[in-house]
């Protein structure tokens, strides 16, 4: 990381004072981005460290008095809650199923739209939309689509459950819909997060595509390698590196899902679909325990920290191929 | 795609067929909004009922899309003044701590959202009480931007950082040569170079900071000072009995409508910004 400036010659007895006034001019541009993380990043971490050791009560909680110290009794009570453990395995379900898809479909995409053209354009257009809509925006579009009551699909549940009825599957009070089973609404939302993301992965691969060399793909077809080789040994491969990024970006932000959840399913039926941060939202904020909302919080930043060492390790390892 | 003769007319339709399974929602969206549905404004034929019942709602739309409005904004323009000046000094200046510093700024990544929301939530209560700084902490809305700006700054950063060493050193030498200062080479120079990376970090902060919808859930209390988002979701709660399904696809519609332009219109110099380099590896 050395620019061209610092490497010009300058008289050996300037050089110093250049570089003192090159220096200070640095940490003047710094300076806002230094106030801004300290102040809302650096200074925040610490004091959710030290809410999480105290009572810290919504409606009395302040900086200065934070409440008595409770200090094991605070962690103690996040795995104690009957909802922290189904959060969790909820959660992990959840993200494995929304990365698989994400990624793969993102994937599939990206191959699709490789070679441009007006066609791939307007394909790669539709594709992305998607993505330039909110998570909220999204998440009540699609409450909307997925209600029985204007939903496009509505006549699909009316069939299921007339069928259903006769089958002696369904009854009155156990109707089909999108959300209405704990399967249903997790399948429902997933669906709901493919179609708002898989465009954003789309380019993520597509990049990554894109910087393979095209004599690679030459020397496999002079080597009479199928599509299916070629795709096996050299796209692969070679996408390791673009694959490893949407993986850590899809898997942290679907352990960190919360509007769609909140929106859809409100945690529902019977808080089989609450995620770890509908969790920290609800002790929080809804039960003004923020305590130990402080707690799980804690909890969810030391499991993504380890998570993400474990994935960039990966991701080094992948690079270095 | 190969461009066969006989495998195009099956991959148009393969394709096309897609591009219409992503289109579609958005699409039935803006119809519903205009349909009837039993328990809205609009009971009979169609027309723009429920964007009438969207309008009158709750402290009415105008001041909700004025909410919206004021902190994208503002969030852009902290975003942009922080990293446009932080960028060039990761990219073109040494100094001590300059990598800690880096770091710093892109751990913000790895710290879950409710994580830094429950102290914000505390230390926005302690900032209103003092002399000075409560005054500004006291605009709720400020603080909500302030609040959306540190989760842009990493992306913001690292973005402005290669926009900025990507622009040739030559360049900027001549100009200091010619005696212009860091200041005077950074506006004159860099800032038009890097014009791609700007719009690709405002359009970022700005769809973030319109669609946000967790932080001012937690950080606004009064119903006067809600983002749009969050008023669109009470809305939808506080229909008791038969919901309000036709206002709400409504309210979609204007949520939707200034992101799809922005969208639009800067897609190219988005995308480019996105394949310029900054997610290669």
């Amino acid at each position: 990381m050395t620019s061209a400036v610092q490497a010009r010659d300058v008289p050996a007895g300037r050089r110093l004072s250049w570089r003192r006034s090159r220096q200070l001019s640095g940490y003047l541009f710094v300076l806002p981005t230094l106030a801004y993380v300290a102040f809302f990043f650096v200074i925040p971490i610490v004091l959710v460290a030290w809410m999480s050791a105290h009572v810290c009560q919504l409606l009395t909680c302040t900086i200065s008095n934070a409440g008595a110290l409770n200090l094991p009794d605070n962690y103690g009570s996040v795995t104690d809650s009957d909802l922290f453990w189904p959060a969790v395995r909820f959660t992990i379900v959840y993200t494995v199923l929304a990365t698989t898809l994400l990624v793969g479909i993102g994937l599939g995409l990206a191959l699709l739209v490789q070679t441009p053209g007006r066609w791939v354009g307007f394909l790669r257009t539709s594709f992305l939309i998607p993505c330039a809509l909110g998570l909220t925006t999204a998440s009540l579009l699609f409450w909307g689509v997925y209600s029985g009551a204007i939903g496009p699909f509505g006549f699909v549940l009316d069939w299921l459950n007339s069928v259903g009825t006769q089958l002696g599957l369904v009854t009155q009070t156990s109707q089909v819909s999108f959300l209405g089973s704990p399967n249903t609404a997790l399948v429902s939302t997933t669906v709901l997060v493919v179609w708002k993301f898989a465009g954003f992965y789309m380019i993520i691969l597509l990049v990554g595509l894109q910087s393979i060399p095209r004599e690679m793909y030459e020397a496999a077809a002079i080597d009479g390698a199928t599509r299916w080789q070629t795709f096996r040994r050299i796209t692969l491969p070679l996408l390791r590196p673009s694959i490893a990024l949407s993986l850590i970006l899809c898997i942290t932000g679907s352990l960190l899902a919360f509007d769609q959840f909140y929106i859809l399913t409100k945690g529902g039926p019977d808080n089989t679909t609450v995620t770890v941060v509908q969790l920290i939202y609800r002790e929080a904020f809804t039960l003004g325990k923020m305590g130990i909302g402080a707690a799980v919080s804690i909890f969810v930043l030391v499991g993504l920290l380890v998570l993400n060492a474990v994935q960039f390790r990966g991701l080094r390892g992948s690079a270095a191929d | 795609m190969r461009s066969g003769g006989l495998s195009r007319t099956p991959g148009y339709v393969l394709t096309g067929g897609l591009a219409i399974l992503f289109l579609f929602p958005i699409i039935w969206s803006a119809v519903a909004s205009v349909s009837p549905s039993a328990g809205s404004n609009q009971v009979f034929g169609y027309g723009f009922g429920n964007y009438v019942t969207l309008v009158d709602f709750g402290a009415g739309l105008p001041t909700y899309v004025w909410n919206s409005a004021v902190v994208s904004i503002l969030t852009v323009t902290f975003v942009l003044a922080t990293s446009l000046i932080g960028g060039y000094a990761f990219a073109k200046f040494s100094f001590p701590g300059k990598n800690i510093l880096f770091l710093t700024t892109l751990a913000i990544l790895m710290v879950p959202y409710a994580t830094l929301l429950i102290p914000l939530y505390l230390m926005h209560n302690f900032a209103r009480t003092l002399p000075v700084i409560g005054q500004i902490a006291s605009m709720n809305l400020v603080w909500l931007a302030l609040v959306l700006g540190v989760f842009q700054l990493p992306f913001a950063t690292f973005m402005m950082r290669i926009s900025f060493e990507s622009v040739p050193g030559e360049l900027e030498e001549a100009a200091l040569v010619d005696g212009s200062g860091s200041f005077g080479v950074f506006r004159r120079i860099l800032l038009p170079s890097v014009r791609p990376g700007i719009i690709t970090v405002g359009l970022f902060a700005f769809l973030a900071a319109w669609n946000e919808f967790l932080a001012p859930l937690i950080l606004i209390n009064s119903s006067t000072e809600q983002p749009l988002p969050l008023a669109l979701v009470n809305l939808r709660q506080q229909t008791m009995g038969a919901v309000d399904f036709g206002s709400t696809e409504a309210g979609v519609v204007v949520m939707a409508i200034p992101c799809l332009i922005l969208f639009l219109l800067l897609q190219r110099h988005y995308v480019q910004g996105f394949m310029s380099g900054a997610i290669k590896g």
